[in-house]
Order: structure tokens, then C-alpha cells, then sequence
């Protein structure tokens, strides 16, 4: 972990005046009915032209670059984008509110939805609030548990970025080998969660259950299989032109832009602006293992694929260090008030029997208070908000979604450029609907 | 866990009341400091803004953590800003009053709450004055109500898909 050089601090940051000048001619701000006018706006009566070269191209909400439900405005004079709008809102389903209807100890299943290629990191962050909420210690082998678990979803989500970003380009057999080794990973989660996707594993006081036995045997295939395909992802898409040629110089963010505009994640660092909240502000374990923080150069879209790809090795790293790392002992806080009481001794205690019902029908209360906190997600920023009253329910939830954010540098990054770039730039930036949404 | 006392913060002009929050500091400026106190913090070295949103506390108004001089209201605007140099994070509480839920925008200092304003209006119905772009963003355009205010119900609403009757 090298800190912040000097390389960084003296790096040209451009102007954010940048995103003010461009903001105007970049970001459509228009409702649906001016936008609807505007697309149908009469032709000249005199010549039978239109009166200006300019429409109102609706991109979305089912397309199949867009990932998911995003949906664009684009303003189009012939193929070149001049100014766009993200309409987003298609997954909205109230699940901040959702947050004050569930315990604490129900919470995760619901956060966990949201950021559905990550769903660990949105686990995490809600039980790290929680737990500074109420003041409690997560046992060593629960915080590396954690720790591992998020670094193999992180290389999990970034491998399905290269596959859907190869796809978008055109990569089509790429999509087949991202897919393909998700699923390898997602595999060693069903082992330890039971699930692939949604898993509810971290909770407030350690995760959900201990490893499994042969876990060890499971993360050593991982990392023998994956780091060599990667290689070959570099053969399949660096070391071809066309490949390159759809990502280099596409997408151009200056790093004051992206700060400006509170961007994070793969697409600050692509600029060039060495940021990683696991360094810079250390949470779990990271101080204790050893990492590079990936930057790119010219902030296009190519550097935002290449910082994902050489983050999954990064990930990888960290994840066979913690092979040797991980402490013994509980996977839980033996804290009585967050951790239910163990199976065996609800069948001879009736005050185990209570506690372990109270836990789960009314919940554990937390002090009242407000906290924020939060993680690096291969996203970037991902912040949790809570607010409690006392009770056993979050009184105020609010998820910082990193893509939520992200979205807005959309117009910037296409502006100017033809409607193919589009793909390639949504692609680059890689947000998650159902976390933008909420 | 909070201490409460008034702070003259090197980079801000006015004195602000902070708290610290599990380590966290929170400032509490009132609504007619808020632009020079956003403002100062930024040319202090406060060089993003991580998030905005909006607590609503109808339900719950005998909040404790508030330090003295802070009149409790109904909204309150919840605004994180970063320090990348000094790796410092600052939280700030702005109490809002439900009869005049109206602030003004951080558009022009941090072009990155564009969204989250938008946000905080569709789902509380907190104004922003001088926001480029004062709509919904996550709920339809024409929908009525702010859903995350405390005295929103919960539940189902029956969904029309439009020109659903005219296909069959």
C-alpha cells in the first residue's frame, strides 16, 4: 500500500469550471412532454423541413446495452450526441422505506437487493453502521470472513463487467468467459451462503455462518483458474484493434470533473486520481494486507476497463493473502444482545428460548444516534446513512449508491460523440439499475 | 457519545455548532449559513460531495443529539462532504421547517448533487432554489405525494399500464 504520492497531488486537474461551461450544453435537463414537443415539433411549413437538424432520440428502457433499465434522452443532430438526460426511476421501489419497515437484523435481506452484482458490499456497509450504531466489536474472524467474501464479489462484479462491456463492443465470446467464470465464484458462494446472488450473509455482528470445511481447497481453484484467464482476456480484448479502437479516447473525464461531479470508484481512479476508500480510509483489514491501488492515465473508456481488470487481480491478491491470514475464533459477536442464543441451548433454557424469540420477532434496539458509513464497492462510494430512534427499526435508512452518482457523468461523457460511442461510454461506466433506483 | 460544544472551525467563517458523532464530525449550521459555511468548507480543502439526502422527523421530534442552539424541525438536510487531502470527512445536519422546506441549491459549488437534490425533493419534497433542473427523479413526473415522508403510508397502489385495456 503506497500512500498518496506526490505524483498525485501534483497531478493536472484540469478545471471543474469544465462541468459548469459543458453542463449547459451537455446535460438535457427537459421534462417528457418538452421532450415529446420537441420530438414532434411541425415542420416549416414554406420549405417541409424541420426546423433545425436537432431530435430527441429516446435510448432505453429496454435495450439491451443500457444494463437493465436505465433510459436516455439523447439530443442527436445526425449521429452526434449533443446533450443527454439519464431517466432513471424504472426500479424504484422504496427501498429506503422498506429499511425503516424492517429490524435491524432484517435489514441486510433488503439492502442486499439493491446493488445486485455486489450484494455483499450493500450487506456490509449496512452492518457496519449498525455496529457503530451500537458500539459493538465484530470478532478478528468475522471482520476477514467479511473481508474475503467482498473481495471475491468485487472480482465477481468486475468479471461480469467484462463480460457485458465485451458484449456491448461486440465481444460476444467475452460475455461467454465472464459469465463463466462468475459462475465459478458465485459457486463458492452458494457453498458458503446458500445462494449466488441476495446472499444475507453479513449481518450486523459478523456474518451469518463460519466457512465451510474444504473452503481453503475451493479459494486455491479459484485463484489457479482465474489469474490465467484473465491473461487470456488480455489477448482476447487489449491486443485487439477494434476492441481498442470502440474504448480509446471515448469518454474523456478530467480528474476534477469526476470529483465535481461525485464520481468514485473505477472511474475516478480511471483518470488518473489515486483513490481507493480501502487505503485512504481503512475499514475491516485492509490496513493489514498488501494492495495496489489501480489508476488509469486519460480517464477514456479503455482506462475504465483496464483498471476493473487489473482490480480483479488485485482482489485475487488480497484474497490468497487472507488464505493465510485468517484468524481463528468466533464468527460472530458473542454480544448476547445483537447474537441470537446457539440451537442447542434453546432446547434446555427457557431464557434462551425467550431471547432467542424476542431477537427475532421484535428485534435487538440500537442507540438512538445517526451514522454514516462507508466501503468501497467496485462501484465506488457505497455509503450507508442511519438514523435510529431507539427502537429495534431503523428510523431513516439511506443507501449512497455509487452509481446513482456515477450516472450523472453520462452527458458528459458522451457529449459530442457519435451515438455507438454511447454504448461503449454506458457500458464503461457500468451502474447498477437496481442500486441506482433504490 | 456526543460531546456539544461550538467550534470556530478554521475554515469557517461563522461560528458553526459541531458535535462528534462515533468519531464523525457533524456540523449543524443554521439554514442562513448554510451557502458560506458549504462554501468556506470547499475552499478549505472539502473537494467532494459524497452525498445529500433528507431525514424526516415527524415521528420522532425529541431528538438528543442536537447541540444547544439548534431548534429541532421536521426536515432535516443531511449533507457529506470529503477532504481528500486530509482524508477528513464532515457531516452536515441543516434543520429544515416543514412549513418552508426550502434550502438552497449546492449546484453551483458541487455540480455532483444535481441528482441528489432531485432525489431529496421526489422523495420528501424539500425545495432546492436555484436547482437547473427541479423535478422528480426516481417517481413519474406526474405523480402526487413525497413517499419517504414519515406520514406517507406504506403498502400497494394498484398500477395502470397504460393503454394496457387498448392492446386486447
Amino acid at each position: 500500500m503506497n500512500p498518496m504520492d506526490e505524483a498525485t497531488r501534483t497531478i493536472d486537474m484540469g478545471s471543474d469550471e469544465r462541468v459548469r461551461r459543458r453542463g449547459g450544453s451537455a446535460v438535457l435537463r427537459m421534462t417528457e412532454v418538452e421532450a415529446a414537443e420537441l420530438a414532434s415539433a411541425p415542420r416549416d411549413p414554406v420549405t417541409g423541413e424541420q426546423a433545425d437538424e436537432r431530435m430527441i432520440l429516446n435510448m432505453g428502457p429496454a435495450h439491451p446495452s443500457t444494463h437493465g433499465v436505465l433510459r436516455l434522452l439523447l439530443e442527436m443532430e445526425g449521429e452526434t450526441v449533443l446533450r443527454s438526460k439519464p431517466v432513471i426511476g424504472y426500479l424504484h421501489t422504496g427501498m429506503e422505506k422498506t429499511g425503516e419497515n424492517l429490524t435491524f437484523l432484517q435489514g441486510p435481506t433488503n439492502v442486499t437487493r439493491m446493488d445486485y452484482a455486489s450484494p455483499l458490499f450493500s450487506e456490509l456497509v449496512f452492518s457496519l453502521a449498525t455496529e457503530q450504531l451500537l458500539g459493538i466489536e465484530v470478532p478478528a474472524r468475522a471482520t476477514w470472513i467479511r473481508m474475503l467474501m467482498c473481495e471475491l464479489n468485487r472480482a465477481a462484479s468486475h468479471l461480469l463487467f467484462q463480460a457485458t462491456n465485451g458484449m456491448d463492443l461486440g465481444a460476444v465470446s467475452m460475455m461467454i468467459y465472464g459469465w463463466r467464470e462468475r459462475e465459478e465464484v458465485l459457486r463458492f458462494f452458494e457453498k458458503v451462503t446458500g445462494l449466488r446472488m441476495n446472499h444475507n450473509y453479513i449481518r450486523p455482528g459478523g456474518v451469518a455462518a463460519d466457512l465451510p470445511d474444504g473452503w481453503q481447497d475451493d479459494i486455491r481453484h479459484l485463484l489457479d483458474i482465474i489469474p490465467p484467464r484473465l491473461d487470456e482476456y488480455a489477448v482476447l480484448l487489449n491486443d485487439q484493434p477494434i476492441f481498442r479502437a470502440r474504448l480509446q479516447g471515448v469518454g474523456v473525464l478530467e480528474p476534477a470533473e469526476a470529483l465535481a461531479l461525485s464520481a468514485t470508484g473505477p472511474i475516478l481512479r480511471a483518470t488518473g486520481y489515486d483513490w481507493d476508500l480501502r487505503r485512504d480510509e481503512p475499514y475491516l483489514a485492509y490496513d493489514q494486507v498488501d494492495f495496489d491501488v489501480v489508476v488509469g492515465t486519460c480517464g477514456d473508456a479503455f482506462d475504465r476497463f483496464a483498471v476493473r481488470l487489473e482490480e480483479i487481480r488485485q482482489s485475487l491478491h488480497i484474497v490468497e493473502q487472507i488464505l493465510d491470514l485468517l484468524p481463528g475464533g468466533d464468527f460472530r459477536t458473542q454480544d448476547k444482545k445483537v447474537t441470537p442464543p446457539p440451537r442447542a441451548r434453546i432446547d434446555e433454557s427457557m431464557e434462551a428460548l425467550i431471547h432467542h424469540f424476542k431477537i427475532f420477532t421484535e428485534g435487538f434496539h440500537v442507540p438512538e444516534g445517526e451514522v454514516y458509513a462507508a466501503v468501497e464497492s467496485p462501484r465506488g462510494e457505497l455509503g450507508c446513512y442511519l438514523v435510529s430512534d431507539g427502537g429495534p427499526k431503523p428510523y431513516r435508512m439511506h443507501i449512497r449508491g455509487p452509481s446513482f452518482a456515477n450516472l450523472q457523468t453520462l452527458p458528459h461523457l458522451m457529449h459530442g460523440r457519435l451515438v455507438a460511442d454511447a454504448v461503449a461510454v454506458i457500458s464503461s461506466v457500468d451502474p447498477i439499475m437496481g442500486e441506482v433506483d433504490r | 457519545m456526543s460531546e456539544n460544544d461550538v467550534s470556530t472551525d478554521e475554515h469557517v467563517a461563522a461560528p458553526v455548532a459541531s458535535t462528534t458523532m462515533s468519531g464523525q464530525t457533524v456540523l449543524h449550521p443554521v439554514r442562513d449559513a448554510y451557502m458560506a459555511t458549504v462554501e468556506s468548507l470547499r475552499d478549505g480543502g472539502y473537494c467532494t460531495a459524497t452525498d445529500l439526502t433528507v431525514v424526516d422527523y415527524l415521528t420522532h421530534p425529541g431528538r438528543t443529539d442536537l447541540p444547544e442552539g439548534v431548534e429541532p424541525e421536521r426536515y432535516e438536510v443531511v449533507v457529506g462532504l470529503f477532504d481528500h487531502t486530509r482524508r477528513e470527512r464532515v457531516r452536515l445536519r441543516i434543520q429544515v421547517p416543514a412549513e418552508d422546506p426550502t434550502l438552497p441549491s449546492l449546484f453551483d459549488l458541487f455540480p455532483g448533487t444535481e441528482a441528489m437534490e432531485r432525489e431529496a425533493y421526489d422523495l420528501f419534497g424539500v425545495c432546492f432554489d436555484g436547482h437547473p433542473d427541479h423535478s422528480r427523479i426516481l417517481l413519474p413526473e406526474d405523480w402526487t405525494g413525497h413517499p419517504l415522508r414519515k406520514d406517507e403510508g406504506i403498502g400497494a397502489i394498484p398500477v395502470q399500464f397504460k393503454a394496457a385495456s387498448e392492446r386486447r
